[in-house]
């Protein structure tokens, strides 16, 4: 039993390899992308729509009213980044019903990636909303005292980002894989949608959080539309 | 090692170049096919509030365009009703006029012809009684109208008595050669005629009397005497006044002027 996709390997040569996450990641990429463009390609500005594009529109305006909730002012700005999170996390929850497919976040190293990514976004976020002087000096809010806490507490997010997720995922997948060799009729198929439902709330909390934390680093200090704390998740 | 850091790096590419796809081909379209679509409903919505405002707008213009138009026909109407009343009244007064002129017309004209025929049978009758008292006389007595006329005047004269005779005599005594005593006859008197009513004057005021004859047409049958300012006339028209004056009376009853 492989605890990770990643040692599903296609192809290595020396350092650079294939391994199943990277081949999962980019079908995903390729349905993702084939498919937005498919329904994109003829939208209808009126107001007969496709039920696709009313589908991409759900989505697509729920995400922007997501962000908008957590306290981003322009909640557009990081459609990209914090949508993109959200797709592809839930993306790869879905794609666990397709038999052999394993999901690109059941990896430690996709989730440490995605981790990695807001550990960047972050800081870029918000010296781009508030200014580099302002965004160093809240590492020594309220005091200096604070700024090697605040240090930890951007690493130990960031990593806890990774490993929920990871351990969210890689559990849920192997839970089915094991229930599959005990109990292979009923059972794994109640497994699997409670792995569904589970996939999309890790989609949902990791997107959150990321949003959380840059609304915390672009938002000012005396801001009455501060972004709340993260708090813990499952 | 459950990280493997080529992967981790992989990753990060791929998921980078997915936000790039995604805003491509998800987001920025279907953000672009909403703001499209808000922005037709925005101008449907503009359109459709100005279209309510001048619908709104055509119906005050067109509300105070009624309210205009019932004024004015009411004014109209007035004003036509007055012009009626003034122009029948005008008509009226006329009418009025123009009947009264017709009226006086006709008045004037019936008494014009009740004149005319006043001195028309005034004239015939004068001339009638003149021919029926000549032809009278003539058959009766012999005698000729002018002579009994002479007759007549002198009777008059002797007759005279009173206030009327001082006053008479007073006047002849006072006349001269100059500026005799006119006496006027209808017809030419003879000169026996002349002299007997010379001689009455002279029995009447006791001297000569100048007197000058004279004849005039206009007195129909009759001799008239003047002098300064006194006047002993006998005529037929004397007569003939009486039955004037009695026609003219009937006449009057039968015919208002």
């Amino acid at each position: 039993m492989r605890l990770t996709p990643d040692e599903w390997i296609f192809w290595q040569h020396g350092f650079v390899k294939l391994n199943a996450t990277i081949a999962f990641t980019w079908a995903l990429m390729a349905v993702l992308t084939i498919g937005a463009a498919l329904v994109t390609r003829r939208l209808a500005t009126g107001h007969e729509r496709s039920r696709w594009q009313n589908l991409l529109e759900i989505v697509v305006t729920g995400i922007v009213a997501q962000i908008g909730d957590v306290g981003l002012k322009e909640p557009r700005r990081y459609l990209g980044f914090l949508g993109t999170l959200f797709l592809f996390v839930a993306a790869s929850a879905l794609a666990t019903v397709l038999p052999g497919f394993e999901p690109p976040t059941a990896s430690l190293s996709t989730t440490a990636a995605l981790a990695l990514c807001v550990l960047v976004a972050v800081p870029l976020f918000g010296i781009s909303g508030k200014g580099l002087t302002a965004y160093l000096k809240s590492y020594v809010e309220p005091t200096p005292i604070m700024l090697p806490f605040n240090l930890i507490s951007e690493v130990s997010r960031t990593l806890a980002l990774a490993v929920r997720l990871f351990g969210n995922m890689m559990s849920g997948a192997m839970i089915i894989a094991i229930l599959l060799s005990i109990a292979p009729f009923v059972f794994p198929i109640a497994m699997t949608m409670l792995g569904l439902l589970t996939g999309m709330v890790q989609a949902y909390i990791f997107t959150i959080l990321a949003a959380v934390y840059i609304a915390a680093a672009a938002s000012n200090p005396g801001s009455s539309r501060s972004g709340p704390r993260p708090k813990a998740a499952a | 090692m459950l990280i493997d850091w080529f992967t981790v790096g992989a990753q990060v590419l791929n998921f980078i170049i997915l936000v790039w796809l995604m805003k491509r081909f998800l987001y920025w379209p279907v953000l672009d096919a909403i703001a499209t679509r808000e922005l037709k409903i925005a101008a449907a919505l503009a359109d459709a509030a100005t279209t309510k405002a001048e619908a709104h707008r055509q119906q005050d213009a067109f509300r105070q365009k009624n309210l205009a138009f019932d004024e004015q026909r009411t004014a109209l109407l007035r004003e036509a009703r007055d012009s009626a009343k003034a122009e029948g009244e005008r008509l009226r007064l006329e009418a009025r006029e123009a009947a009264d002129r017709a009226s006086a017309r006709r008045a004037n004209t019936l008494l014009a012809d009740v004149q005319h025929l006043h001195a028309e049978i005034a004239r015939h009758t004068q001339q009638q009684v003149f021919d029926i008292s000549r032809r009278v006389l003539g058959d009766l007595a012999g005698v000729g109208l002018e002579q009994r006329m002479c007759e007549v005047f002198i009777q008059r004269l002797q007759d005279i008595e009173g206030a009327a005779l001082a006053t008479l005599g007073a006047a002849l005594r006072a006349v001269c050669a100059a500026e005799p005593a006119g006496l006027r006859s209808a017809f030419a008197l003879a000169a026996p005629q002349q002299a007997a009513i010379r001689a009455a004057l002279d029995a009447l005021v006791g001297q000569p009397v100048p007197l000058k004859f004279d004849t005039t047409p206009g007195l129909v049958g009759g001799i008239e005497l003047s002098a300064q300012g006194q006047k002993l006339a006998w005529s037929i028209p004397d007569y003939l006044g009486a039955l004037s004056s009695d026609l003219e009376a009937r006449l009057a009853v039968k015919v208002p002027a």
